[in-house]
């Protein structure tokens, strides 16, 4: 089953890909979609259906080459199994989507095909992202890593008459080979150290490492550490992180149902996934985990700050998209990985529907991206409207404090920052508060812009604006469905007591003597609801087990961030829902009481209004620090290096020695007998003399 | 008194040799060629091996070279021409000789055979045995499959020299054996009723 | 003596089998006959080589050790008479439409074959040279066979007196090393010839005794001949000419090099590799400037032999492993490229000018195709089957120490990827059009679409360039041991 769910989208992509001329643009299209859905039905089956205990599936053997063997199989544990359903369900949605979307796209002109191309990338694309998720060993997710990366350019540059998308798709490739040059040297160096890349082996070996020295830029390392770090190098790249976030924003020049698929839901959480794949060797790099904490912490902070005065409805959702991640690096940072699933599983829900609402409008208003050319859309797109809604909800995260009642968003995104308190990361903990805030702020800023006030812009088009048709409203139905009940639904498992986690994630646990006694009291007032009750007071008194590779995450024993996390004082539990408050009546007062607010504040605050809208300067900073003096060596050493240089040496040798030695070996052949019978001789007697020179000493 | 007639004999191979390759006149080369041979001869006598150097002298005296002798009689070949032609490599070819020449003064000067070559060397003609005798001992009992090898190099040749050669001409009469036996005076002869008038 | 006969059983069947079709033909149909006994000598080829692959084992020594039978000569002489056999049935349709098919063509290579058989058998300097005489006699007849053409009677003329001559310079070393070593079978020469007790005058006897099998097996400066010879021949005789004979040619060098003086491996296998560098970058230069396809191939044959030479130079089990590898697989892609060059002709006549192919693919895609993985294989490109004869022969030289030797033939590869490619170049991107005709011989169209799939999959994991690499270690371990 496992098999069918990763090779059906591969076996969808090539036929749609191919085999449309055969089978007609539209039939092609139903069967990539046909195979998506299939694999979307079976993934549920498997989640529904799996017990927690870590399956391998060989599929066939892939590389065997002194000590590297790795076969292809599949790791079947919770983490795959959660990342399974996220890329089907969202996958298969896209895909439905699209029929809409992209029906009459005005970048081609009448006859061109175009449908099948994008489907067969989708296809394609999700075939290499469940490699990804599914490797049972390094080689594989790299496959899977790089599969994912090919795929995200095709589709970023798919408008490929647009030279703007090309230059973003090329931004991305770049950008993502710097991580990947890290996440590459992760690779090797725990294949240095351990001799395997397979996880079993990797896992079990961490202990080792933790205790190793490891050489690295003319310096002694902890291995650990260096590994980890150079691991969530690679992360940071896929997942836009800080410093290599500057492709994502650009990103949304592809398709808009490819930024729901690719750059919300699925591509961009890889980074988060590896680190919670990767968490036997997390919980040994105290110092990288920190660094991913802080890291996942500004970028958080610092993507809200942008996404605040953007006014590309997709950027706005990019940076918001951008921030999230932050949210996840922080929990994961904090050793808290579970909630960071939790919070990827929800905002792929939230976060796809926000991307395909906006392409909703997107699509209502003729492919108008600009939201200080929408307003008062409210009644000409009704179910998009609702399907906003429910998405901003989600994400600024709507719920009663203090219960677990409440969208997706206010589940997981607590989770992260009671995680982060208690983690001991204050400086995480305030700066997600803040970014909530924030997040808040521009989640309604965007929903205001666009639905409430007057119309602004071409009154044509608004006019003309229209609902989109079914296939694109079913799945913007059928997700904020997952927006609206997946964290209430899944939450004790992801963040509930250590013991539902335990099983869940398959984790060994045992009773704890040492600890819990003391915070029960709380705890009980903490998580009122019924299912904590009924759990009693035992909860507390189990803590994680098992060594390294065991079950789908692995939590130290000293990590104790789960309990505490549920033991934080309640002013900590409610200022998420504070900050979200406050933000979105910001909104209001800014958007709908005092339209001119904004304009008056961006003049006063004119360096900051610029410092933010132009993204803290990166790209202007990266382009003076990388791009200006890599485009000059570059075009250096073409112009000198290899035009000269090369070129010359090859055309001369070409043009030049070979054809005058050719000269001369014809003119050798010159037909006589004698010539060729003296060039015998001559050949004897140079061997001769060699010989007497050389063998003839001793 | 051999020592003499070995000094003689290899002076002789040596000089005729030399005038096979120099001389001007192809005639007079393949005299010269002749003189080699049965100074070779000469030499086989003296070691002993009558039979080798009466062959020597039947068929390569007596048979080859005096084919070569009509060969190039009949070929109609400058070859002062060829000479000049090849007059342009000759300082080349006269250094590279030399350097070969010195080579093989410094390889053969110090003629040292291996102590286990000694042992291997095989044995020189059975002293209760005629010299023709040993040979046609050896030819056909040790170097059997070497004889053999050498009749199907004979035929080879031999096949050669008719596939290059023969011709098939089909305006020539030739005589036909059976046809010839066969002939009786009804085949021979073919009578005519010719009406007067109508003949000659 | 009867046990001695049964070892070369082989060979003297073949040998009646020729004498008798000579009779049998001259007494009854002569020419006419001239069909159906090259099938039948294909037909007996094959049987042979069946023979001789399946039922032969171990080490057999005939006739006091002047004929050895072991897998390395079995590997050689089944190589031998399947290509024998192959070439003799592409040459039926091309000799007799241009009426040279006589029914000595059959015999005479029956002949050639016995004595390859005999080289690569050979265990005395003197069986030897009777075998080298023997193939070499029978060749230089059938390279003027065609003997109404200039061409071809003046290709078997300097065959021959080049022939002549480096049969004087091996039979010179044969008489030096005699001398020396006081016998002629190599199992008494390796006794006395022992790595740091070799005498200069036996070097030279081995240096005269190389001179000649390099020019047997074309390799430079022993080459000259060559494209000369290639070019005027009939060519099915080219295409003989670049087979069998090289195979029992560099066997016998093999033979020699490690059977009589494999103690004395460092002195000879610098020499190889001074020929083998010679060989391949001439090989590489002196090609590019050919246009007729036959001379083409003759450089090419030059060029291979220096690759193959490489694995002799490395003087070890693994070198003599990937030598015979590499010329299987050279045997494989010229018996290809051959019968495609049988098909070339315009009006009925051959045509071997390489401009001719131009746009060649476009009429025929299917033998533009298979010419395009015999080009891509010969020139060396993975994954075609001719990059891991390449590859076989480098690692043999590496791991021998012959690191300089491997990057010269890596380079030589690199030039002579020119000629081949410009050949595809031709057939795919030429300018104007070439107007070449193909002849729809359904036996030659088997041989190029058969060749070029073994070319083209032997790559293939589960295939595993069809076990040749197993039996050919097996027959390199019973020589170099």
């Amino acid at each position: 089953m496992e098999t069918i769910i990763l090779f059906a989208p591969l076996v969808g992509a090539l036929l749609c890909g191919f085999g449309w001329r055969i089978f007609g643009e539209t039939a092609a299209m139903w069967i990539g979609t046909g195979f998506l859905f299939l694999a979307a039905a079976l993934s549920w089956v498997v989640f529904l259906t799996f017990d927690g205990v870590s399956q391998k599936i060989e599929i066939m053997r892939f590389i065997q080459s002194g000590y590297l063997d790795t076969s292809w199989a599949i790791r079947l544990d919770r983490l795959t199994a959660i990342m399974l359903i996220v890329i089907t369900t969202v996958s298969a949605l896209v895909h439905l989507y699209s029929f809409g979307y992209m029906a009459n796209d005005p970048q081609w002109k009448d006859g061109e095909s175009y449908k099948p191309r994008f489907f067969a990338y989708l296809s394609f694309f999700t075939f290499a992202m469940l490699s990804l998720v599914t490797a049972d060993n390094l080689i594989q997710m790299f496959f899977g890593w790089e599969g994912v990366g090919v795929a995200s350019y095709l589709l970023i540059g798919f408008y490929y008459r647009k030279p703007s998308a090309n230059a973003a798709a090329i931004k991305a490739f770049v950008v993502n080979r710097v991580g990947d040059f890290g996440f590459a040297l992760g690779i090797f160096g725990l294949f240095y150290l351990t001799k395997s890349v397979n996880f079993d082996v990797v896992f079990a070996a961490v202990p080792d490492i933790a205790n190793t020295q490891l050489t690295f830029l003319w310096r002694e390392w902890n291995a650990a550490n260096v590994l980890a770090f150079l691991l969530f190098i690679g992360a940071m790249g896929k997942s836009a992180q800080l410093f290599l976030h500057t492709w994502l924003p650009d990103a949304m020049e592809g398709p808009t149902p490819v930024s729901a698929l690719i750059h919300a839901a699925t591509m961009v959480t890889a980074g988060v996934f590896l680190v919670c794949r990767m968490s036997p060797l997390m919980e040994f790099a105290p110092q990288a985990t920190a660094f991913i904490t802080v890291i996942g912490a500004t970028t958080a902070f610092f993507a809200a700050t942008v996404g605040l005065v953007q006014t590309d409805i997709k950027r706005v959702i990019a940076y918001s998209t951008c921030s999230q991640l932050g949210y996840m690096f922080v929990a994961a940072g904090v050793g808290m990985y579970s909630a960071a699933m939790f919070h990827l599983f929800t905002h792929a829900f939230f976060k796809a529907m926000l991307f395909l609402g906006a392409g909703s409008v997107i699509h209502a208003l003729h492919h108008e991206q600009d939201m200080t050319n929408y307003g008062g859309l409210r009644k000409k797109i009704p179910y998009t409207f609702w399907a906003m809604m429910i998405g901003t909800l989600a994400i600024t995260g709507v719920g009663i404090p203090l219960t677990h009642i409440g969208f997706a968003g206010f589940l997981s995104k607590d989770a992260i920052i009671e995680s982060a308190y208690a983690g001991g990361s204050a400086y995480g903990f305030w700066l997600l508060v803040a970014a909530a805030a924030m997040t808040s702020f521009y989640s309604w800023r965007l929903m205001f812009l666009t639905f409430f006030g007057e119309a602004r812009g071409d009154k044509h088009t608004h006019e003309h604006a229209h609902e989109s048709p079914m296939v694109m409203l079913i799945p913007l139905g059928v997700l904020s469905l997952g927006a609206v009940f997946a964290g209430m639904i899944w939450f004790k498992p992801f963040f509930g007591h250590t013991n539902y986690v335990a099983d869940f994630y398959g984790i060994p646990y045992e009773e704890a003597v040492s600890h819990g006694d003391g915070h029960v009291e709380g705890a009980e007032d903490a998580h009122g609801d019924d299912v904590a009750k009924a759990a009693g007071k035992a909860e507390h008194h189990y803590a994680f087990a098992g060594a390294p590779g065991e079950g789908a995450l692995y939590f130290a024993p000293d990590n104790t961030v789960l309990d505490d996390a549920h033991n934080v004082p309640k002013w900590v539990k409610v200022s998420p829902f504070v900050a979200m408050v406050f933000g979105f009546l910001m909104a209001m007062w800014f958007y709908i009481w005092n339209p001119s607010l904004p304009a008056r504040l961006a003049e006063n605050q004119r360096p900051l209004y610029l410092f933010f809208k132009n993204k803290w300067y990166f790209d202007e900073v990266y382009d003076a620090i990388f791009v200006r003096p890599t485009k000059a060596i570059g075009r250096f050493l073409w112009k000198r290096g290899d035009g000269d240089v090369i070129d010359g040496s090859i055309n001369g040798i070409a043009m030049g020695i070979i054809p005058f030695i050719t000269r001369i070996a014809g003119r050798a052949q010159s037909g006589y007998i004698f010539t060729y019978a003296f060039a015998m001789v001559i050949g004897i007697a140079v061997l001769v003399t060699w010989m007497t020179l050389s063998g003839g000493a001793h | 008194m051999s020592v003499f007639a070995f000094y003689l004999f290899a002076i002789s191979v040596v000089t005729g040799g030399f005038f096979t390759v120099v001389s001007r006149n192809p005639v007079h080369s393949v005299l010269w060629l002749i003189l080699a041979f049965l100074s070779s001869a000469g030499l086989f006598v003296l070691l002993g091996a009558e039979f080798v150097a009466m062959l020597l002298i039947i068929v390569y005296v007596g048979a080859v070279a005096v084919l070569f002798l009509f060969v190039v009689m009949m070929l109609d070949i400058d070859f002062a021409e060829l000479k000049a032609e090849m007059a342009k490599y000759m300082p080349l070819a006269l250094l590279i000789a030399l350097v070969i020449l010195m080579q093989f003064v410094i390889a053969f000067g110090a003629w040292e055979t291996n102590a286990a070559a000694e042992g291997l060397r095989a044995q020189i003609t059975p002293v209760d045995r005629h010299n023709t005798e040993a040979l046609g001992l050896i030819l056909y009992d040790d170097y059997f499959l070497l004889f053999q090898l050498s009749g199907l190099i004979l035929l080879v040749a031999m096949i050669g020299a008719i596939v290059l050669t023969l011709r098939h001409r089909t305006d020539v009469k030739r005589q036909d054996v059976v046809a010839q036996m066969m002939r009786d005076p009804a085949k021979a002869m073919e009578l005519k009723d010719i009406k007067p008038g109508q003949g000659l | 003596m009867s046990a001695d006969l049964g070892t070369i059983l082989p060979e003297i069947l073949l040998s009646l089998f020729a004498i008798l079709g000579l009779l049998g033909a001259v007494y009854t149909g002569k020419d006419a006959l001239a069909s159906a006994l090259v099938w039948v000598t294909s037909a007996v080829f094959l049987g042979l080589a069946a023979w001789i692959g399946l039922s032969g084992e171990g080490t057999h020594i005939a006739f006091n050790g002047m004929f050895v039978d072991d897998g390395f000569a079995r590997f050689a002489k089944v190589v031998i008479l399947l290509s024998a056999a192959a070439v003799l049935v592409m040459s039926e349709g091309y000799m007799k439409s241009r009426d040279l098919l006589r029914f000595e063509y059959p015999v005479l290579v029956a002949l050639s074959v016995v004595g390859m058989m005999m080289m690569v058998s050979a265990g005395d300097l003197m069986a030897l040279y009777m075998g080298l005489e023997l193939q070499s006699l029978a060749l230089y007849v059938v390279a003027s066979l065609r003997r109404d053409s200039a061409r071809s009677t003046e290709a078997g003329l300097k065959y021959f007196v080049l022939g002549a001559l480096s049969s004087g310079l091996l039979l010179y070393g044969a008489s030096l090393v005699y001398g020396y070593a006081g016998t002629t079978l190599f199992s008494g020469i390796i006794q006395t010839a022992q790595h740091g007790d070799v005498s200069l005058g036996l070097l030279f006897g081995l240096i005269f005794l190389i001179a000649g099998l390099a020019f047997k097996v074309s390799a430079v400066p022993f080459h000259m001949w060559t494209p000369d010879v290639y070019e005027g021949a009939p060519t099915p005789v080219t295409a003989f000419f670049a087979t069998a004979p090289k195979v029992a040619a560099m066997a016998l060098f093999a033979r020699v090099m490690h059977d009589a003086f494999g103690g004395a491996i460092k002195d000879w296998s610098q020499v190889v590799a001074l020929l083998s560098v010679l060989s391949m970058l001439l090989g590489a230069f002196a090609a590019i400037g050919q246009t007729n396809i036959k001379r083409l191939m003759a450089y090419s044959s030059i060029a291979h032999m220096g690759y193959a030479l490489i694995g002799l130079a490395a003087g070890t089990a693994l070198g003599i492993q990937s030598m015979l590898v590499y010329m299987a697989i050279y045997v494989t892609m010229n018996i290809g490229t051959f019968a495609f060059i049988l098909m070339m002709e315009r009006d009925g006549q051959p045509v071997t000018d390489i401009s001719a192919l131009n746009q060649f693919a476009k009429r025929e895609p299917g033998k533009a195709l298979a010419m395009l993985v015999l080009m891509f294989s010969l020139a060396g490109v993975p994954p075609m089957l001719g990059f891991f004869a390449k590859f076989g022969v480098w690692q043999a030289g590496v791991d021998a120490g012959l690191v300089w030797l491997v990057v010269v033939s890596a380079f030589a590869s690199a030039i002579g990827a020119y000629y081949y490619l410009r050949i595809v170049f031709f057939m795919y991107f030429g300018s104007e059009d070439g107007a070449i005709e193909v002849n729809g011989s359904k036996t030659l169209w088997v041989f190029l679409m058969g060749a070029a799939a073994i070319i083209g999959i032997a790559w293939v994991p589960g295939i595993n360039m069809f076990g040749i690499g197993a039996i050919a270690e097996l027959a390199a371990t019973s020589l170099v041991n």
